[in-house]
């Protein structure tokens, strides 16, 4: 009993602190800006392949009869599957000599999401729960959202469970479970049993941080408020109408980035939008021709809509997977996994539009195994990661103490200048 | 007159047929029916010898000796009711129900644990459980190709063989070398959930033999050697870089497996690669990556294959499945992630006696169960009157708290609102009940697919679905029939009796002294009329709280 005395009053204190850092950091966010910044990543899990996306390179023999259009971006081309993206390349950066050294699925993804590589001793957070970290806000919904969550979801990691994302299924659907089905006072009372009663009980002689580690009792004041809060309905794009969803195209991952663009604007910072299928060990070429029909509209309509609604200035959108995939072709017409080269888009206000840097090699170099020596500029993902950073005003350098005492950088990489609008 | 009588003697027959089905339903549910036990598995067990004991000392000295060199004062002893609760999470996907419970506290002391786990695993819902989880590791979530792979049959064929504890080595020697049609050679779905492009993939099983069988993972070497110094194979002590060439000569185990109309067969087929850099295919040999000379040199690829991975000295055989049941079991486990067990060590305490006691005891599955069962660190409760840290989980003096995997938790609501248990001899309206919502709680709740000990994260959901999905308002109600709530309000004696039996079937526990206090006096003053409505209250608040969605 006493114990939980002692512990409530340390989560009192640390929540007065927390607030007072949380104004200091929205004042300071709103000396330098008006509204807040936030980030939209549009994960390609599996592994698009970057010879049929974004860096294709129609002279080679492998490259799989993809042809290459010209874009808005002077002499920039894109694989001609995107219709409506080609025009738009003018707000759109391209790292196409990005680097990494995993090649597994599970990996590659905890790499390209953290920017560090697995490490039995730690667990980094994702870029979205750095973002949030960074930005304290007074939102009543979930400020880190994933769309269609595959198994490796964006978490908090070291940072704490708070930051993990909320999981989002089905976004033609209001979120579910938000309507109590008892009234409000006598939900209440309910409440009330259950926090000062029964979870008082199991935190008696259980480890000091028990609330911290399971936020069980967060993740119900975070229901708690979530239920009442007007912003849900940003969750709900059936409220957009059909002329506006029409232009996301037609599939679940559209309307996922609509999703996407209506929780930005209420303040959500970081929003993973997944389009899953891109690991084509076979059939490489209809498999990519086909996910890029579905990401081409969603793309366009989002950096349309992001325009149109004033939210460009503030938003960054990311597109990558967790790796490219090989320039030979294999036997069964398909690409393998290739970390050693790839290729990320970024967009946004603070992000020069129209610029692709780096080159990667369009042909495996014989009995070579130092692969990234044939990529002209190569980056790391923490490269781009920072890029991000400095863009939403984060100081990307600075240390953090993790919980085994380990003072960690935010990011490892450092900006890629280029990239960063005047 | 003719019609009016007609339509008497209609409703007269309709009342009645109303009438006797209530009668069955009321006494299927409420009746005590006469549970008799399934077969029990394949004797002889020696679980129960002094041999076994002195096994479960020395494993349990392993730890202490730990402990103490560590400067870890180990956790009390849990109650045996929270024993219980971890065992049938584990083995079950469910919480005991208070009948259970009750039965459990009329046996004698010292018995009790045991007289728990010879229940559990003549229990077909254990078995069916277990293959349920095994199947994930084995051939994954996904239903696969449709015609040619039946995962319902294969999860049926492995309860089966579970329940009657076959040994665990013949198992996957079945598994490995099975011929014949999916649906009645169930053991080739091993084979036939890797169809790819109307065959077998060879390179798909090379990968999942590593991982579910040996606790290797060498899935990167398909495309290249290992220049990351991470997968290291050979033969301790010396150990080498892995090589794409170790990842092939494995999967050309695999190379003549084909699927026709008659099902899985073998032929002779060389298995060619282009291997990276390499400008032309070369055939290779099958080879496994460590162990070498306890391939047989004579036999089919697949027999050859099979013997070598379940042969006694090989051990990363052992340690993969016990490193399996051990997270099965504590939710977690002794070496992470489960299926990339370094085959030089250095290995935690236990893991290596466990490993050697499986393979001297015949890969008895039911033996392992309760040596883990039987040991130190399970029987650890997770709290103490001393300040416990981290340190304590990590080195298993305290057990582990853990969230509760998505069907744990839907199995533990519609259990614990039932006071009796729905296992096999429910009747059928209880079990479809149970299937039907339990699915669709398991993937809102978010699965974890194969991925069987890694926590995605992602609480609030979580939390909504509890507070106010339709599971648990329709578990709990109070008006509705049937539903412990009811049933409790109706026939408990006192507020006090009332407290307590939604307590022990829903946390598997007595309420502590305040509890008690708090919970009779919110019944008291609600009056005997408004009881139902109270213990529905008191039902959501037990069902909201950490203690149920952990393992503790």
């Amino acid at each position: 009993m006493d114990s939980m005395r002692i512990n409530r009053r340390t989560f009192v204190a640390g929540a007065a602190l927390w607030t007072v850092a949380a104004e200091s950091l929205a004042r300071q966010a709103a000396t330098s800006n008006k509204r807040p910044r936030s980030i939209i990543i549009l994960w390609l899990q599996g592994g698009a392949s970057q010879l049929d996306t974004f860096d294709p390179h129609p002279e080679s023999p492998h490259s799989s009869q993809v042809r290459a259009v010209a874009t808005s971006a002077p002499g920039i081309h894109i694989a001609d599957s995107f219709e409506r993206l080609p025009e738009l390349m003018r707000h759109v950066a391209l790292v196409r000599s990005v680097v990494s050294r995993e090649g597994d699925h599970e990996r590659a993804t905890y790499y390209v999401k953290t920017g560090y590589r697995p490490d039995p001793t730690l667990v980094h957070p994702s870029v979205g729960a750095i973002v949030c970290h960074q930005l304290a806000d007074d939102v009543e919904i979930p400020r880190h959202v994933a769309i269609f969550p595959g198994p490796w979801p964006p978490r908090g990691g070291f940072l704490g469970p708070q930051f993990d994302a909320f999981h989002v299924h089905d976004p033609a659907s209001p979120v579910p479970d938000v309507r109590p089905f008892v009234p409000r006072d006598r939900l209440r009372q309910r409440t009330n049993e259950l926090l000062d009663v029964v979870e008082r009980e199991f935190a008696r002689g259980r480890p000091a941080n028990l609330h911290e580690r399971t936020q069980h009792r967060r993740s119900i004041e975070q229901a708690l408020r979530m239920m009442d809060s007007q912003q849900l309905a940003a969750f709900d794009v059936m409220q957009e109408p059909l002329s506006v969803r029409e232009r996301y195209g037609t599939s679940q991952f559209g309307l996922g980035c609509l999703a996407a663009l209506r929780l930005v604007q209420v303040g959500v910072r970081c929003v993973e939008v997944t389009l899953d299928g891109w690991d084509s060990h076979a059939n490489n070429a209809e498999i990519q021709r086909e996910r890029v029909k579905e990401l081409d509209p969603a793309f366009a309509a989002l950096i349309e809509d992001l325009q149109e609604r004033d939210l460009w200035q503030d938003t960054i959108i990311l597109c990558a997977g967790e790796f490219g995939r090989t320039p030979r072709i294999n036997r069964l017409e398909g690409r393998d996994h290739w970390p050693h080269g790839f290729c990320v888009a970024l967009a946004g206000g603070a992000i020069r539009g129209g610029c692709a840097i780096g080159e990667s090699s369009p042909d495996v170099p014989e009995g070579s195994e130092k692969h990234w020596k044939h990529v002209v500029q190569p980056h790391s993902i923490a490269d781009v990661h920072a890029t991000i950073f400095q863009a939403l005003g984060i100081d990307y350098r600075q240390q953090i103490v993790t919980p085994i005492g380990r003072p960690i950088r935010l990011c490892e990489g450092e900006p890629i200048r280029e990239l960063l609008a005047g | 007159m003719l019609r009016e009588r007609l339509l008497i003697f209609l409703k007269t027959i309709l009342l009645a047929a109303t009438i006797l089905f209530l009668a069955v339903a009321v006494f299927g549910t409420l009746g005590l029916r006469n549970r008799l036990l399934d077969d029990g598995p394949a004797e002889p067990a020696d679980w129960n010898s002094r041999q076994f004991e002195e096994s479960v000392t020395a494993l349990n000295t392993e730890f202490s000796e730990h402990w103490e060199k560590l400067g870890l004062t180990p956790a009390p002893e849990a109650p045996v009711f929270t024993l219980a609760r971890r065992l049938s999470l584990a083995l079950a996907g469910t919480v005991p129900s208070l009948e259970e419970l009750r039965a459990l506290e009329a046996q004698p002391p010292q018995q009790q644990l045991d007289w728990w786990l010879d229940r559990l695993l003549a229990d077909a819902r254990v078995s069916d459980y277990l293959a349920e989880r095994f199947t994930r590791a084995w051939v994954g979530v996904e239903n696969g190709p449709f015609l040619a792979y039946r995962r319902r049959r294969f999860v049926l064929w492995l309860s089966e063989q579970l329940r009657r504890n076959r040994p665990y080595d013949a198992l996957v020697h079945e598994l490995l070398t099975a011929e014949g049609l999916w649906t009645n050679q169930p053991a080739v779905n091993f084979v036939t959930a890797t169809i790819q492009e109307g065959q077998p993939d060879a390179v798909r099983l090379a990968g999942r033999t590593a991982r579910a069988f040996l606790g290797v993972r060498i899935d990167c070497l398909q495309c290249h050697d290992d220049h990351l110094g991470t997968i290291r194979l050979g033969d301790p002590p010396e150990l080498r870089e892995g090589t794409q060439r170790d990842f092939h000569r494995l999967a050309a185990f695999f190379s003549g497996v084909r699927v026709s109309g008659l099902g899985v067969h073998d032929r002779i087929a060389p298995y060619r690669v282009q291997l990276l850099g390499d400008n032309s295919e070369q055939v290779l040999a099958p080879a496994p990556p460590f162990l070498i000379d306890r391939l047989p040199a004579q036999g089919a690829s697949r027999e050859r294959l099979a013997e070598w991975v379940t042969h006694p000295e090989n051990r990363a055989f052992a340690r993969a499945i016990v490193n399996r049941v051990w997270g099965l079991m504590f939710g977690r486990p002794l070496v992470e992630p489960v299926d990339d067990i370094p085959l030089a060590g250095p290995y935690p305490p236990g893991l290596e006696r466990l490993a050697e006691d499986f393979i001297r005891h015949g890969y008895d599955l039911h033996r392992l169960i309760r040596m883990i069962a039987h040991s130190a660190p399970f029987l650890r409760d997770s709290r103490a009157e001393f300040p416990l840290s981290e340190e304590h989980e990590k080195h298993w003096a305290a057990f582990p708290l853990t969230r509760l995997r998505p069907e744990q938790v839907a199995g533990a609501v519609i259990q614990s609102c039932s006071l009796t248990a729905l296992d096999d001899h429910a009747n059928i309206f209880e079990r479809l009940a149970y299937y039907s919502q339990t699915n669709q709680f398991v993937r809102r709740y978010g699965d974890r697919g194969e991925d069987e000990f890694h926590d995605p994260g992602g609480t609030i959901p979580q939390r909504l679905l509890l507070m106010n999905g339709e599971l648990v308002r329709e578990q709990t109600r109070a008006r509705s029939w049937g539903t412990a709530a009811a049933r409790i309000a109706a026939a408990a004696r006192d507020e006090q009796q009332a407290v307590r039996a939604a307590y022990l079937a829903v946390l598997s526990r007595l309420p502590s002294p305040t509890e008690e206090e708090r919970f009779t006096e919110m019944l008291r003053k609600r009056g005997k009329r408004k009881r139902a409505a109270a213990l529905e209250d008191l039902y959501w608040v037990l069902l909201n709280s950490t203690e149920f969605s952990w393992n503790h």
